[in-house]
């Protein structure tokens, strides 16, 4: 297997505020889903702009295999441009690394109906609920067909029956497409949910304190969700992050 | 109903204002040329109408199209400083200082720069300078406000400077823009008043020369009479840009 991006204990620290995340030694394999679960301030988004190269390490290494425009994020909010309709914000990537009009509106267009919103295309933010900017936000994200999707809490603002089904949206794009994907959360049995390796953060500054093999996205029965085995996973993160949080 | 009644009080109250001066001026036989009766006013407006109203105008364009010169100095220097950093430290202490120092104290520079035949460029020029302090700070203040989620995705997608600009920086500063115009827009009226007082001549007859030259004549119900005009003018304008207003924020909200 190839690593899509490493880690060598990287550190993130910030002037006047100390260290914000690490040492991190990680590995992000081709296609694999990995959530990292920990308590707020333990360095999650930070850690997650590393992954995007949106932030430099203060120490240590990160190496991307990635070429340019290969990472998306999905943000805690939706991030859209209020001035915009949807299809205008999820045209936004393409219309940035200059594919042109045509190409682009029609691509935008099937990554709205890909997430469900043939019939809004043309609303703006303002007239959409909260799951559907986040479902716009995430056809944002997977219109430039990215290899690396990072989400950071990107349900954490939702009712439960929309982030259910939202989460169940993001695992079927993922098993279509098998980019690589890192979501980040506070919660637990979200982490668990998602990913097929769940890494526990200290709390801040975050370091990897437990990892765990969990059952992927891609090996699970229907009905899951109720099953024993999740419960067993989401018991045995638990322990691990309730671990993580004594340790500091 | 609530509508009705939140312009039937201020109405009342000003329609019993007025009567009472009135009543007052009559009552204490109060000289004319120190306070007129709002009757003396009123006359006083009607009879001088059409010059009021080609001074007001007067006044009007040279304030609107000062408003234009100092937008487009304004918006080009923040648009400037916001592409670049070296920009931005040059011109923020000379917008500032532009912003303390009192246009009558620059008045009489502007004038002899602007010579003196030509009035109408040293009044347009000074109430640019007024205006134009709250246009670049709403403007630098504006393109700075976007999204810092949005900036990053931007980053992601490696944004050249001009797309950054055009695409994120400049819809963002929208708000911010449309309330320092509305801001602007009063401080140029202003500004082109008190400049007309310092530089203004027989070449640019403004408002603000019909006030000092009804003054001059102790005329005082014209320049009651004129006064009025300007503050009518004013709130027209103010309410006008207010509407305007809401109706671009409410597009660019979507809603």
């Amino acid at each position: 297997m190839t690593a899509l991006i490493t880690l060598e204990a990287a550190e993130v620290a910030y002037k006047g505020r100390g260290a914000a995340l690490g040492p991190l030694n990680l590995e992000l394999e081709n296609g694999e889903a990995v959530a990292l679960v920990g308590a707020s301030g333990a360095g999650k988004s930070t850690a997650l702009r590393l992954l995007a190269g949106l932030e430099r390490p203060t120490r240590g290494l990160v190496r991307r295999d990635l070429g340019s425009r290969e990472t998306s994020v999905v943000f805690q909010a939706p991030t859209l441009a209020p001035w915009l309709s949807a299809l205008a914000n999820v045209r936004m990537p393409l219309e940035l690394s200059g594919v042109g009009r045509s190409e682009s509106e029609a691509r935008a267009r099937a990554a709205l109906e890909r997430v469900g919103l043939k019939d809004a295309l043309k609303a703006r933010p303002a007239h959409l609920s909260g799951g559907m900017a986040m479902r716009v936000s995430l056809a944002r994200a997977l219109v430039s067909g990215p290899r690396l999707l990072l989400l950071d809490e990107p349900f954490a603002a939702l009712d439960e029956i929309t982030r259910r089904a939202l989460a169940d949206d993001v695992l079927s794009l993922w098993r279509e497409r098998r980019s690589t994907m890192v979501f980040v959360t506070h919660n637990v049995e979200e982490a668990v949910y998602m990913a097929g390796r769940v890494l526990v953060l200290t709390p801040g500054p975050g370091r990897i304190a437990a990892e765990r093999r969990v059952t992927g996205p891609d090996e699970r029965p229907s009905g899951f969700r109720a099953s024993s085995r999740f419960r067993a996973d989401v018991e045995t993160v638990s322990a691990d992050l309730a671990q993580a949080m004594e340790s500091n | 109903m609530g509508g009705a009644r939140s312009w039937a009080a201020p109405a009342v109250a000003a329609v019993v204002l007025l009567a009472a001066w009135e009543l007052g001026c009559r009552l204490l036989h109060a000289p004319t040329y120190l306070l007129p009766a709002p009757s003396a006013v009123a006359a006083a407006g009607v009879d001088n109408a059409g010059l009021l109203a080609a001074s007001a105008w007067r006044t009007l364009a040279m304030a609107l199209e000062a408003l234009l010169v100092a937008a487009a100095v304004a918006g080009g220097l923040a648009i400037a400083a916001a592409l670049s950093r070296t920009v931005d430290h040059i011109v923020r202490p000379l917008a500032a200082a532009v912003q303390v120092t009192p246009v009558v104290a620059i008045a009489p520079l502007v004038v002899i720069w602007a010579g003196i035949d030509h009035p109408q460029r040293a009044i347009v020029s000074l109430a640019a300078v007024v205006a134009f302090f709250p246009l670049f700070s709403g403007a630098v203040a504006g393109l700075a406000s976007a999204d810092r989620d949005l900036e990053r995705l931007f980053d992601l997608y490696q944004a050249t400077p001009l797309q950054r600009l055009a695409l994120l920086r400049a819809p963002s500063a929208a708000p911010f823009l449309i309330e320092a115009v509305k801001v602007a827009a009063g401080l140029a009226i202003i500004g082109a008043v008190v400049a007309e007082f310092v530089a203004g001549s027989g070449a640019a007859q403004g408002l603000a020369w019909r006030i000092l030259e009804a003054g001059n004549l102790l005329q005082t119900p014209r320049m009651f009479a004129a006064i009025l005009v300007l503050a009518a003018m004013a709130g027209a304008l103010n309410g006008l840009l207010g509407l305007v207003e809401k109706r671009l924020l409410s597009w660019w909200r979507g809603r």
